[in-house]
């Protein structure tokens, strides 16, 4: 199995103008399994974001080593494929096109043109292959960012809050999709979201996060069979001890009427 | 009401046909040998009363006379008052606002003198054009892609763009070998700086995400820059070459009447020195037409590059 990440000792600042240097991460050290589903989980500013550019190769850090394999990451390669929650389809190609982006970048198109077909065909855009981005609806066109990412075959599919702006139901039927072609096949998946049921629902284990400066404060193994329940005890259990990490519970009060 | 609609542009003709015929000529008149103005109002008639009929059973001709017919009417009632003004009454001084029978008769009589004009404005427009947009986007995709380039040329080009390419004219005619070169090399200067600004600012513009996801799809630095710089900054490098064009001919217009010996604008300014005003008139008309189908050839060029983005800029 390949696609394993370790983390050593980063740490990532931004220059602000005339103030001091916001510590975006501050001395992570993570270590994932090749195969595993990882969520990054905690509240805007926790460097979450930061930490998965940097395993895709975007920026340097300021100070220690991200290795894939053990392999010291220095640049973005299509082996490491990034979903953002904003599709960033390329507006000027049609589904087709888009997904078939990579291959031809890396001009493998002719040996794998079947391979578009087969991933447009996995996230349910066949009838649209030929559609131009502005006339797919916001679900479709995050279904078309997967397939391009996914048909390169990365060994790492590191994935920015990916079904943040969809809505509630489309939400859950990526949910159980992306499920499906991790199982199929066996990537890493590195996932940054905003929601606790959604970590929970899909993650091996779940990396808390806080902010100033952006650290690592707990991270949590999700010991669930496979399909979960949203409305099993122990997965509520477990949403309210992340909520509790993440300090959301608050004091539990008496109520001080019922309806 | 509808049925009268239908028939405006045809009988706003057949007004005008009648009084160019009934009404008598002004003592000033210059008689010429065909009555022009009334064969181009017979052509028309003929074409309006076609269109009018088959409205009635066509739907694409019924909805485009409903809303174009007043226009038309309009149009060819104000070129019959030109008419009476020029040729009936003889209010203006005739060798300047010559009548249209005889600005018509330029263009038909002197038909040969004038495509062959025209070949040789043509020659000169599309060799300084395609040089200069060539010369455009190169320039642009440079300083939009390397910091380097952008340090060395952008100064260049805030001293050198915004001085109007005609002002080079004393400069550029004496130190070309031939008139043409020097006046496409003038047109190429006009094309290439709104090409290249416009060019270069588009490539500036894209969103840095586009250039993150596709280095994570496995695209090198040049496939980058040809696959998604210059396709993301098309709706720009469109403006640039609209700008360019509006330049061009100005340019090309100007190099005619100061130095080439050839062309349409060297023969509006040799007919204006002869005094010969409708053959001027001729040549402008000839101009106007030529040149909205040259700049509709190019929205319908940017239509078809730049089908993806339906609703994201309208200009």
């Amino acid at each position: 199995m390949v696609g394993a990440i370790k983390i050593e000792g980063v740490v990532k600042r931004f220059a602000q103008q005339g103030a001091e240097d916001i510590v975006a991460l501050n001395g992570i050290d993570l270590t994932i399994k090749a195969g595993e589903f990882i969520s990054f989980i905690g509240p805007s500013g926790c460097g979450k974001s930061t930490l998965l550019r940097l395993v895709a190769g975007l920026g340097e850090a300021d100070a220690g080593t991200l290795y894939i394999d053990n392999e010291e990451i220095r640049e973005p390669t299509y082996e490491r494929g990034l979903v953002f929650q904003n599709p960033m389809l390329f507006p000027w190609l049609n589904v087709h096109d888009n997904v078939a982006f990579g291959l031809r970048a890396r001009k493998v198109y002719k040996y794998n043109k079947a391979e578009v077909d087969k991933f447009i065909e996995l996230v349910g855009l066949s009838s649209f292959h030929k559609s131009y981005p502005h006339q797919l609806s916001g679900g479709m066109a995050q279904r078309a960012s997967l397939a391009r990412a996914l048909v390169n075959h990365p060994k790492v599919l590191l994935m920015d809050e990916p079904l943040g702006a969809l809505d509630a139901f489309t939400r859950m039927n990526m949910q159980d999709e992306l499920i499906r072609i991790w199982q199929e096949r066996q990537t890493t998946m590195a996932m940054v979201t905003h929601d606790v049921d959604e970590a929970i629902y899909l993650s091996d284990r779940i990396v808390v996060m806080t902010p100033r400066p952006g650290k690592i404060e707990s991270c949590i193994e999700v010991r669930l069979s496979r399909p979960r329940a949203r409305s099993n005890p122990e997965f509520l259990n477990l949403r309210s001890r992340i909520l509790r990490i993440l300090d959301f519970a608050g004091q539990v009060k008496e109520p001080n009427y019922y309806l | 009401m509808r049925q009268l609609v239908i028939w405006l542009p045809a009988l706003s003709l057949i007004f005008a046909m009648a009084v160019d015929v009934l009404v008598e000529n002004s003592s000033k008149y210059m008689l010429v040998k065909h009555s022009y103005f009334l064969y181009l109002l017979a052509v028309f008639f003929v074409v309006f009363t076609a269109i009018a009929i088959t409205s009635y059973f066509n739907d694409k001709a019924k909805s485009w006379l409903a809303e174009k017919s007043l226009f038309v009417a309009v149009t060819f009632l104000s070129l019959n008052i030109v008419n009476v003004v020029t040729k009936k009454l003889g209010l203006l001084p005739v060798i300047y606002f010559p009548s249209l029978d005889k600005i018509l008769g330029v263009i038909v009589e002197d038909r040969e003198f004038l495509v062959l004009c025209l070949a040789s404005s043509g020659k000169l427009l599309f060799t300084g054009y395609f040089f200069g947009a060539i010369a455009g986007f190169a320039t642009g995709i440079a300083i939009g892609f390397s910091k380097v380039a952008a340090y060395w040329v952008n100064p260049l080009i805030r001293v050198i763009g915004p001085i109007p390419a005609t002002a080079w004219i004393p400069l550029v005619l004496i130190s070309f070998p031939t008139t043409f070169s020097a006046s496409s090399f003038l047109i190429a200067l006009a094309v290439w700086f709104p090409t290249t600004v416009m060019t270069s600012s588009g490539i500036l513009n894209v969103q840095n995400a586009y250039f993150e996801v596709s280095s994570t799809l496995g695209a090198g630095k040049y496939y980058r820059i040809f696959k998604v710089g210059v396709p993301a900054s098309m709706p720009h490098m469109f403006i640039g070459l609209f700008n360019g064009t509006c330049a061009s001919f100005i340019t090309l217009m100007t190099a005619e009447m100061l130095g080439v010996r050839s062309g349409i604008g060297w023969y509006i300014n040799w007919q204006k020195e002869m005094m010969a005003y409708a053959n001027v008139y001729a040549g402008l008309i000839i101009i106007a037409v030529i040149f909205s189908i040259l700049i509709v050839l190019l929205f319908k060029l940017r239509d078809s590059v730049l089908v993806w983005q339906k609703g994201v800029i309208k200009w």
